[in-house]
């Protein structure tokens, strides 16, 4: 087995736009792709939208700025993650394919293994 | 009575025909694609050796796998490097070493090694290059000038898909049944890109790249032998079979595009044409013809016509129109079109390809422009026929095509 992160990358100005009723909707679809996939699911969480993130660079002079904002400005924001394992890409994939992202969807990346 | 074949024939035939299945058993041995093509290439150089003073064995094959497996476990065995355990084979163990004794008895896994290839977590320019390098064996330097980038741009883009193969651990799995068909359709996209790269050169000097159609015409085989049931398999190739097969009219002696209705039919193989045509019918028996089969079925049209006047033109607007539903495209739209005005008369033809002007994915289209031109051409419009042409020429790169729109342009009135 191996894991993978599953990033999910919405709109943020549609999840703001979305009345009550629909993100109880969304809310319930979380947990059900959870409860389906509960043996594969070992972790995951909701992000606060991007404007509550804070960078942290270096400036061309070595020191480390802070700033307000994602680290990279898109359209589609990072917004959440799941931490899964499966066998193989094509079974992560599966999963992944299940994850609700209405707003958006999500990349798969592998957790890397060091020797 | 044939001159016997030398060592060096029989190896270069053994090359093409059986590196796919050679490197498909290794890498089951080897869980590692780097590793398996190294005991690989070893295994025919030392081919070429033994077989000049033991004889060519009977099944090159067969030979050729045990080698090179014996040296990916000697491999193993001596060299720690190779012992861990590489992500590749993510759902299979790996062989035990008692299933290398019996050669005859090696599975056929190249059709993992093409699925493998073919995955669509790879971009399509990397499955195109893995599939030409792991399953059809062409080095990078060849891979690397078929599609006229430079070698270590190809180099990079190989060992990229190579490295993403592992890490994500893509595997090395023929698909489950529900995934097969959109998996399957995937590898026959990467064969047609293949052939279609070959059929008209995107570039340079000469319309045909013989070396990619034969490879294509290679891969179509090679599915067909291990996907017999599957339509679009069949319809892949044999699209390809009847294409190929008017292959030899295509171009002048003089190295000038010769039109479908002025090629010499004497001159299509006619071989090659019953087999694409007998593919063709057992497809379109499926329940619902695919793409590659509805492509098939029209070339067959053209390929079965004594004469471009005799072809059954109104049979090629209900294929193309069939086609238009399972495979909707732009492309597809204006064959429909250009195959309306034969059917119906260039003002029935020019008629149709008007629908089609606000189609932005055929704006930048020299075919679109081409059509126009050569309806207007036979409504006697001559002035607006030289604007397409002249619009058409300045769409297309390859030379020969070039050369024949000029040629179209110097013989319009003024």
């Amino acid at each position: 087995m191996a894991g993978y992160l599953i990033l999910l990358y919405e709109n943020e100005a549609s999840w703001a736009d979305a009345d009550e009723l629909t993100s109880h909707e969304i809310y319930a679809e979380h947990g059900a792709f959870g409860e389906a996939n509960r043996a594969a699911v070992s972790g995951g969480n909701a992000l606060a939208p991007s404007g509550a993130a804070t960078s942290i660079r270096r400036d061309s002079s070595g020191e480390l700025t802070v700033t307000d904002g994602p680290f990279v400005e898109t359209k589609e924001a990072l917004g959440g993650y799941y931490l899964i394992e499966a066998a193989d890409l094509d079974q992560a994939i599966g999963i992944a394919k299940q994850v609700p992202a209405r707003f958006g969807g999500v990349e798969v990346r592998p957790i890397r293994v060091f020797d | 009575m044939p001159a016997p074949p030398t060592v060096a024939d029989a190896v270069a035939q053994a090359h093409r025909r059986e590196w796919a299945f050679v490197l498909a058993a290794t890498v089951r041995v080897t869980r590692d694609i780097d590793l398996a093509e190294e005991c690989v290439q070893d295994a025919y150089a030392r081919a070429l050796e033994h077989w000049a003073s033991d004889g060519i064995p009977a099944s090159p094959g067969a030979w050729l796998t045990t080698v090179a497996r014996r040296r990916a476990l000697d491999l193993r065995r001596r060299d720690a490097r190779f012992t861990r355990s590489l992500p590749l084979l993510a759902d299979e163990r790996a062989e035990t070493e008692a299933d290398h004794e019996q050669p005859h008895e090696v599975a056929d896994d190249r059709l993992r090694l093409i699925f493998t290839c073919c995955h669509p977590a790879l971009a399509t320019a990397a499955q195109v290059a893995l599939t030409l390098r792991l399953v059809c064996g062409l080095s990078t330097a060849e891979i690397a000038q078929a599609f006229l980038v430079s070698e270590p741009t190809m180099a990079a883009r190989i060992t990229r898909a190579k490295k993403k193969i592992a890490a994500a651990r893509i595997p090395y799995r023929v698909p489950g049944a529900q995934e097969l068909p959109q998996r399957i359709e995937a590898v026959l996209s990467v064969v047609h890109l293949v052939f279609t790269t070959g059929h008209t050169a995107p570039g340079g000097g000469a319309l045909v790249r013989a070396d990619l159609v034969e490879r294509s015409l290679d891969l179509g085989r090679m599915l067909r032998l291990l996907l017999p049931a599957d339509g679009e398999v069949a319809g892949l190739l044999a699209l390809i079979v009847l294409t190929h097969a008017r292959s030899a009219t295509r171009v002048s002696e003089q190295g000038e595009l010769a039109l479908l209705a002025d090629q010499d039919r004497s001159r299509w193989d006619r071989v090659a044409i019953a087999e694409g045509a007998a593919l063709v019918q057992e497809a379109l028996r499926a329940r619902a013809p695919g793409r590659f089969v509805l492509m098939a079925a029209i070339a067959a049209v053209h390929a079965s016509a004594p004469s471009f006047e005799q072809t059954d033109w109104a049979e090629i607007v209900g294929l193309y129109d069939r086609l238009a539903e399972v495979w909707p495209s732009p492309v597809v739209a204006l064959n429909r079109a250009a195959a309306i005005g034969l059917a119906d008369g260039p003002q029935a033809g020019l008629l149709a390809l008007d629908e089609l002007s606000d189609e932005p994915a055929l704006a930048a289209y020299r075919y679109l422009a081409a059509a126009r031109a050569d309806f207007l051409r036979r409504l006697g419009r001559g002035e607006e026929a030289r604007a397409a042409y002249t619009q058409a020429l300045a769409l297309t790169e390859n030379e020969v095509e070039r050369a024949f729109l000029r040629d179209r342009l110097a013989t319009l009135q003024p």
